[in-house]
């Protein structure tokens, strides 16, 4: 035990770090090379770098790197694999615009490393009732699981340090989770991406200085998918990341058809004079979850709402840990 | 408080996992062919993934049902 605790800190301290310390030079050279995009919900416009996912991926890569030398496992070249992957993913989304079905297709096969090393276990666990087999079905659950999770974080990506701080909290139930559950060096794994989060929301909360960009929203979102999957707790994860899937679902079911939100001209919220956010009543515009929380109340700010968000991924993230708990028992 | 029936749908949803986990266990697990020897595997897969569709379907439509009666005021917007 003692050697995961000493492995644990090290390589968090490592992700932390390197995040912490790289981003600022990232801005810069984003800076320069113009690389810049309007934050519209902030008085003024400012401009903001974009996008982050370069040093997100540095500082999970090479913590990652020093988490296999702790722990020589395949689990772990999977996850970083499969991270590596979705960044470029994001990437080539950041660089060039991408129709509606890249991301989900694209991400679908970031997955392929982990069915490749076969680190995954095709019993599916629910709490309380025990697992059910399903060998060969296990095998798209992979596939969506990966879609699902790196796409939930990138639509969440709609505010000043949402999508960063998001995942700090998710990310956080899943290490308990993983812990409660005792699949330490995969909580050690979810604990880097917890610590890569941290150092980044540090630059991305209000008044962001950078953004994630696609290839930080995916990165985050298959690291996350890839934990799940290789330390068997999709059920926990998936409800960990309550208020993302309720974004995604609001989305899907009000537009009735995968769509990118660029395509989409009708706006959810609108700005008031004094910067603050307010639903919109047109009809053609998507359901989401920042219009939701805006709907009938009074307008509030980038940051008010960025905090009510947070709550909602604490309590989201409680009824994981719960979830966990409930995995040790069995009717 | 900001987004309480969102908090009132994250835990409806949190249940209909509980339910819905508990309902695939007890439908898929028994699910076991035999007499095909080598396409046993493939079939009851088949047989599973087919089941799994219609519960997912029914839990998505559920969550819709939820989700229309937790947000009516705010849906209206």
């Amino acid at each position: 035990m003692q050697h995961q605790i000493i492995a644990a800190i090290i390589v968090s301290s490592i992700a932390f770090f390197l995040v912490f310390v790289i981003t600022p030079f990232l801005i810069k050279a984003l800076e320069k090379r113009n690389s810049v995009v309007k934050d519209y919900h902030r008085k003024g416009g400012a401009m903001v770098a974009r996008p982050g996912g370069p040093s997100l991926i540095v500082g999970i890569l090479i913590s990652g790197i020093v988490l296999y030398a702790f722990f020589p496992k395949t689990e772990i070249i999977a996850i970083l694999t499969t991270t590596a992957l979705a960044f470029f993913v994001g990437l080539v989304d950041d660089k060039k615009v991408m129709g509606g079905w890249f991301k989900p297709l694209a991400l679908a096969a970031t997955a392929i490393p982990i069915l490749l090393l076969g680190v995954y276990d095709s019993d599916l666990s629910f709490p309380l009732f025990g697992d059910v087999k399903i060998p060969l079905l296990y095998l798209g659950v992979v596939v969506i699981m990966i879609s699902i999770t790196g796409n939930t974080i990138n639509s969440i990506d709609v505010l000043n340090g949402v999508a960063s701080g998001f995942m700090v909290i998710a990310g956080s139930a899943l290490t308990i989770s993983l812990i409660i559950l005792q699949n330490y060096e995969v909580a050690i794994a979810s604990l880097m991406l917890v610590f890569a989060s941290l150092a980044f929301y540090k630059y991305h909360k209000f008044p962001s200085k950078i953004f994630p960009g696609d290839s930080g929203a995916l990165t985050l979102g298959a690291m996350y998918g890839a934990i799940a999957i290789v330390g068997q707790v999709e059920v926990v994860a998936a409800i960990a990341l309550g208020p993302a899937i309720i974004n995604s679902f609001l989305f899907l079911s009000s537009m009735k058809r995968i769509v990118e939100h660029r395509e989409i001209k009708a706006k959810p919220v609108s700005l008031t004079e004094d910067f603050k956010l307010k639903a919109t009543s047109d009809k053609d515009a998507s359901v989401t979850l920042v219009r939701l929380i805006l709907a009938g109340g009074r307008p509030l700010t980038e940051k008010e709402i960025g905090y009510v968000i947070f709550r909602l991924t604490i309590f989201s993230g409680i009824l994981a840990i719960i979830t966990a708990f409930m995995m040790e028992i069995s009717l | 408080m900001s987004g309480s029936s969102i908090f009132v749908f994250i835990f409806a949803m949190w249940i209909l996992i509980i339910i819905g986990g508990g309902i695939s266990v007890l439908i898929l697990a028994p699910i076991e062919i035999s007499g095909y020897s080598e396409f046993d595997l493939i079939i009851s897969s088949a047989i599973k993934a087919v089941v799994s569709i219609g519960l997912v379907v029914a839990w998505i439509f559920i969550l819709s049902k939820v989700k229309n009666w937790i947000f009516r005021s705010q849906l209206k917007v």
